[in-house]
C-alpha cells in the first residue's frame, strides 16, 4: 500500500514538473550568461531559466481579457494606466474594428494593461534582458547576432511598413521555439523603464548629466548592433501609460519547481 | 487507499492556486477641450476642432478635468488608484490614498546612493525650507526607495535621522519589487540595477496635489526649484 502511495506521489510530482516546465502556450528557455547590447556597466547579465509565451497576444485573446475584466474595456480603462489612443483600432468595449484580425497581435496596448493582463495568468512581462535573450536567437542558432543574415533580416522588417496588420505565426519560429520576436511588432518589457537613453542627444552625451545618476554606466557594447540599438532607444522614449499602433506584447513565467 | 486520496486531492489544490484580481472602477464623463498640437499659445484651449491661428496645424483634442464621483472619490489621474502597499519608515504599512488630502511632494531615492541621491535630498530639504511654516502643515515630503530590497524601514528611519528628516512632514517609503516599478512608471522615472547596491536613476521631483493629482514635475539636479515651490504653494491651502 505505501510504495502504492510512494509511487502515485513520484508520479505526480514528475507529471507536475511537466506541467509547470512546459505551460500551455510556452516553451521552456535555459538561462544562461550573455552580454547585451546595454547592461549593467556593458558586462555579462544573467538570466534565469523560465517560460515566455510562443506567440505575442493576439486581439482575441485580449478580447477575452476585457470581458473579465471590465476595467481594462477602451471606456473604462483609467487616465493613470493608459493614453487616449488605447485600443483605438477597437470599434467598442468589446469588439475591434471590422477591418482589424482577431489573430493579429494586439497593439495600441499601455505598460499597466499589459502587465495585468500577464498578471491575471499568473505571469509577468519578459524583463528586457530575458526579451533580448530569446531575441537574439535565428531560426537554427540561439546566439546569431555575428551572423550577418541575422541582422539583416530584421533591419528588413523594420522597413516594411504595417507589419502590425499581419497575424501571429507567419513567421518561421527561432531555435528556441518562439514566434514572431522580430518581423510582427515591438513588444512591451517588465522593465522597459530601465533603459536610461533620454533620445535626446543632448541629455545622453555627457556622461555626468544631471539627468541620470549614474549615467555612465549606459554603454552600447556593440554599435553594429543596430536593430538592438533601435529597440532599446524606443524602450527608452516609452512612459507606460503610452499605447502605440506597433507595440504589443507577450508574457513570460519564473519555473518554480525545481 | 486514504493515502491516494489525500494525495490527489493535495495535489489539485496546489494547481488551484490561482487568482486574479477584478477590482471594477466606476468611470464618469469628461470634457473635451481642443489646444494647439504645438502649444504655441501655451496652454490656450478652445471649445470646438478647428485649426491653430499660429501655425495653422488642425487642434487636438485634449481631455481635461475628470469629474469627482463625490467628495471621497479620486480621479482618475490619481496616483492614489495605486493599491500597492508600503511600508512607512515608523513601521506602518500604508497604499498611497492613505496620504491623501495633503500636498504631496514625492522623489524617488536610495539610502545607499553615493552620487545623486545625496543632492536631490537636498533638493527636497531646500524646497521644504522655502515654504511658509503654516503651509508645511498641509504638505507630506515623501521618498520612495527604488531599491526596497535593501531600504527596510529601519534603515530608512536612521536614513531620516541622519539627515535630520525626522519630521512629521517627511515620510519614507519602502514598497514592493514590482509596486515600485508601477509607482516609477506613473512618475517616469527610469532607473536601472547596476550593481547590488547602486543604481542608476533619473531625477525626478514631483508635485501632486490633495486629491493624488500630478501638478508639476521638477528634472535634474540643483536646478532652480523656484518652480516647484510655486506649484507646490499654489495647490497647498
Amino acid at each position: 500500500m505505501k510504495t502504492k502511495a510512494f509511487r502515485l506521489f513520484i508520479t505526480l510530482l514528475v507529471f507536475q514538473t511537466f506541467l509547470f516546465a512546459q505551460s500551455a502556450g510556452m516553451v521552456f528557455i535555459k538561462g544562461s550568461r550573455y552580454i547585451p547590447l546595454y547592461g549593467r556597466d556593458s558586462t555579462v547579465v544573467e538570466v534565469k531559466d523560465f517560460e515566455i509565451d510562443i506567440y505575442p497576444i493576439t486581439n482575441a485573446e485580449y478580447e477575452n481579457f476585457v470581458k473579465k475584466h471590465p476595467k481594462w474595456q477602451k471606456s473604462k480603462v483609467i487616465k493613470l494606466f493608459a493614453d487616449t489612443s488605447y485600443l483605438s483600432n477597437w470599434k467598442n468595449d468589446l469588439e475591434l474594428k471590422a477591418s482589424e484580425k482577431p489573430n493579429s497581435p494586439v497593439t495600441y496596448i499601455s505598460w499597466f494593461a499589459a502587465k495585468d493582463y500577464c498578471e491575471c495568468q499568473g505571469k509577468r512581462l519578459p524583463t528586457v534582458d530575458e526579451w533580448e535573450y530569446v531575441a537574439m536567437a535565428d531560426e537554427t542558432t540561439k546566439d546569431a547576432r555575428k551572423k550577418s543574415s541575422y541582422n539583416k533580416q530584421i533591419l528588413a522588417w523594420y522597413e516594411a511598413p504595417r507589419s502590425n496588420e499581419n497575424t501571429i505565426g507567419e513567421h518561421p519560429k527561432n531555435a528556441w521555439g518562439v514566434h514572431d520576436l522580430h518581423g510582427l511588432v515591438w513588444e512591451w518589457t517588465l522593465d522597459f523603464n530601465s533603459v536610461l537613453i533620454t533620445g535626446e542627444s543632448r541629455k545622453d552625451v555627457d556622461k555626468d548629466s544631471n539627468l541620470f545618476c549614474g549615467s555612465a554606466a549606459v554603454n552600447a557594447t556593440d554599435l553594429m548592433n543596430y536593430a538592438a540599438f533601435m529597440r532599446y532607444a524606443i524602450r527608452g522614449s516609452l512612459k507606460a501609460k503610452y499605447s502605440m499602433k506597433n507595440l504589443g506584447f507577450r508574457c513570460a513565467k519564473d519555473i518554480n519547481l525545481k | 487507499m486514504q493515502h491516494l486520496k489525500y494525495i490527489v486531492f493535495a495535489f489539485i489544490t496546489v494547481l488551484a492556486f490561482q487568482s486574479c484580481k477584478t477590482d471594477k472602477k466606476s468611470n464618469d464623463g469628461t470634457v473635451e477641450v481642443y489646444q494647439c498640437p504645438m502649444e504655441c499659445e501655451g496652454n490656450k484651449t478652445y471649445n470646438e476642432a478647428g485649426s491653430c491661428p499660429i501655425c495653422h496645424m488642425d487642434l487636438k483634442a485634449v481631455e481635461t478635468s475628470s469629474k469627482l464621483v463625490n467628495d471621497d472619490a479620486i480621479s482618475e489621474e490619481s496616483v492614489f488608484n495605486l493599491t500597492s502597499h508600503w511600508n512607512m519608515e515608523e513601521g506602518k504599512t500604508i497604499q498611497l490614498k492613505e496620504l491623501k488630502g495633503k500636498t504631496l511632494v514625492m522623489v524617488m531615492i536610495y539610502t545607499s546612493c553615493k552620487a545623486a541621491c545625496p543632492r536631490l535630498v537636498a533638493d527636497m530639504r531646500n524646497i521644504e525650507a522655502q515654504i511658509p511654516a503654516e503651509k508645511v502643515k498641509n504638505i507630506q515630503f515623501v521618498m520612495v526607495s527604488i531599491d526596497p530590497e535593501t531600504d527596510t524601514p529601519e534603515k530608512l528611519k536612521a536614513f531620516a535621522k541622519e539627515n535630520a528628516m525626522d519630521g512629521d512632514q517627511w515620510t519614507f517609503l519602502q514598497g514592493s519589487v514590482s509596486g515600485v516599478r508601477e509607482f516609477a512608471n506613473v512618475l517616469s522615472v527610469k532607473y536601472k540595477e547596476i550593481s547590488p547596491i547602486d543604481f542608476s536613476h533619473s531625477n525626478i521631483i514631483s508635485v501632486f496635489n490633495a486629491q493624488g493629482e500630478l501638478v508639476h514635475q521638477q528634472e535634474g539636479l540643483g536646478v532652480d526649484n523656484k518652480e516647484t515651490i510655486e506649484s507646490i504653494i499654489k495647490v497647498t491651502p
